[in-house]
């Protein structure tokens, strides 16, 4: 049995900061994705949602909010949070009801109006919960995190703060090219080791940003596409969500302390690597097949280690592959020729539906100045926090 | 005039176990716990079940980590973090650093904050360090007590006792 769903829509709200609701940004995603579909509202049957959990209440920043705004019409609602993974997750959930027979179209939104500055916990007094107690006891921000893997780089790879710089500099690049990008200007190594150091070894502009930003994606069944005229869509063939394995040997957001090894031995390769496995497994296809990637560099050094994690190089060779322009749009393997979240910033339940949007253009041949010629394999990846991550495979 | 001292965390550390040297002091240490079933250590502790996947061990005892470990990565804030992390707004900031430090026996990596005056510059991948007693912040109500990390001085060999701040 095929376990494809087609990708008939795509479409986003230009990320940003626009001050306007996450509601805003997400309806106009889903306009745009039912316009690129050539679909009516109407027309879908489900509707799952990415949680904006810095939106408010659950009920509000879920699923029905988005069909409310675009005008109530029966359609069955899901609403899903899992930190950076959330999109993926609804991604996951529209295809497992449209391979179930539930539902023949379903939109997927997600959107955020993120609020300036380091993300924070949420408020009150709460030391049950890992992510309050990391803020509270140890000040440890999200770019700490990031200094952490990136100082650990150089230590065991000799990675240096000009090899992270490089990825800043491809990434700048490929944005200048995307309207929907926030970031639209070349970026030099110079402007990166003149920025401010935020967290040692990490800059200001080896750190993404955070921003307000949507992306959509219409998913059909093959038959639906089929009986619509589109013989040949892009689909979507593997989607992985697979949880880490115990003991977690890596220091992980929110967390104070890995797992212990003394009572089991870890398995080999990082939680980043199992998931990109699951989503080879699951498609049948291997790195060797990749014409491109989109990953989740929060910071430059993290987009090294993903190179590794998604099998485009050995263990400690990533700085390799962007120093030979391997990575760069006309490179052997370009990752994140959207322009990564470099050139985006961050919106959190946005940002890996905007992968897969970005797979869908490319694979489609629609991505203009920033094409990868004769794509037709694509891999998204994405890590969050609370052990929540994911790969989503697409074809052509 | 004594202030209080509370632990940022209760049950995360104390400062009465039997030092290792066998000297009879007291010393300072990270609180975990163990699994009696598969002998899982925990830290931040876990009390109720094992999350070991194959143990369904549900009794679990507190066991004070080991005082030494070595430097697997550091970093520093730069930035004041946002809240709840204590600090005067009035007072500009002043950066703090880091360091994640692996534990030999536990086979874990914890995180804290290294101890006052310890930089970036101070710190390599690789480094012995202990943990000492710190304070987090303080106000008019008292002083929140925390853990710090700091570098084992180049002449104190595995004898050195325990480090105890007087503060």
């Amino acid at each position: 049995m095929s376990t494809d769903v087609a990708v008939l829509g795509a479409g986003m709200h230009p990320w940003g900061k626009w001050g306007r609701s996450f509601v805003t940004y997400g309806t106009a995603a889903a306009r745009a994705a039912l316009a690129d579909a050539g679909l009516e509202w109407t027309e879908v049957g489900a509707v799952v949602g990415a949680d904006t959990v810095r939106g408010g209440y659950p009920g509000h920043v879920a699923g029905a909010t988005f069909a409310r705004a675009l005008g109530w019409q029966g359609a069955r609602v899901t609403s899903v949070y899992a930190a950076c993974a959330s999109g993926a997750q609804a991604i996951a959930a529209a295809r497992a009801q449209i391979l179930a027979g539930l539902a023949d179209v379903v939109l997927v939104v997600g959107a955020d109006a993120a609020p300036k500055g380091f993300f924070a916990p949420a408020g009150g007094d709460r030391p049950d919960d890992p992510d309050w107690l990391r803020f509270r006891v140890l000040g440890a921000t999200n770019p700490a995190y990031f200094g952490l893997y990136a100082r650990r780089r150089m230590a065991l790879h000799g990675d240096g703060p000009e090899d992270f710089a490089l990825v800043k500099v491809k990434n700048a690049a490929a944005g200048a090219l995307n309207p929907n990008a926030r970031y639209r200007v070349p970026v030099s190594a110079e402007e990166v080791a003149a920025s401010p150091v935020v967290a040692d070894p990490l800059r200001l502009l080896d750190i993404c940003a955070t921003s307000d930003g949507a992306a959509a994606l219409v998913l059909t069944s093959l038959d639906f596409a089929r009986a619509r005229g589109v013989a040949d869509p892009v689909r979507i063939r593997a989607v992985s969500t697979v949880t880490p394995a115990y003991p977690r040997t890596e220091l992980d957001l929110p967390d104070i302390a890995t797992d212990s090894a003394a009572a089991v031995a870890p398995a080999p390769g990082s939680f980043r690597s199992a998931l990109a496995r699951a989503a080879y497994e699951e498609a049948g296809l291997g790195p060797e097949d990749l014409s491109l990637a989109e990953v989740y560099d929060l910071s430059t050094a993290l987009e090294l280690e993903w190179y590794e994690d998604i099998g485009l190089c050995g263990e400690g060779e990533g700085a390799k592959l962007v120093r030979e322009g391997a990575t760069a749009l006309g490179g052997r393997i370009p990752v994140n020729p959207s322009g990564g979240l470099a050139s985006f910033g961050e919106a959190v339940p946005a940002q890996a539906i905007a992968q897969v949007c970005e797979l869908t253009w490319q694979l489609r041949g629609t991505a203009g100045a920033r094409q990868v010629a004769g794509a037709r394999v694509g891999i998204s990846a994405n890590q969050g926090l609370f052990g929540h991550g994911s790969a989503v495979v697409a074809v052509r | 005039m004594a202030r209080t001292r509370t632990p940022v965390v209760a049950g995360w550390f104390t400062d009465d176990v039997q030092a290792e040297d066998g000297s009879g002091e007291r010393g300072f240490r990270l609180l975990g716990t163990r699994c009696t079933a598969c002998g899982s250590v925990f830290f931040p502790r876990e009390d109720a079940y094992c999350r070991n996947p194959h143990c369904a061990g549900d009794e679990l005892v507190e066991v004070p980590l080991s005082p030494r470990g070595t430097v697997w990565s550091y970093t520093d804030g730069r930035y004041r973090p946002p809240a709840p992390y204590v600090s005067d707004p009035a007072v500009p900031w002043e950066p703090y650093t880091l360091v994640a430090v692996e534990l030999a026996a536990e086979r874990m990596v914890v995180l804290g904050q290294a101890a006052p005056g310890v930089t970036v510059a101070d710190l390599a991948v690789g480094m012995t360090v202990e943990v000492v007693p710190g304070v987090l912040d303080e106000d008019a109500g008292g002083v929140r007590t925390t853990w710090h990390f700091r570098p084992v001085p180049e002449a104190s060999g595995p004898q050195a006792r325990t480090a105890r701040e007087s503060s």
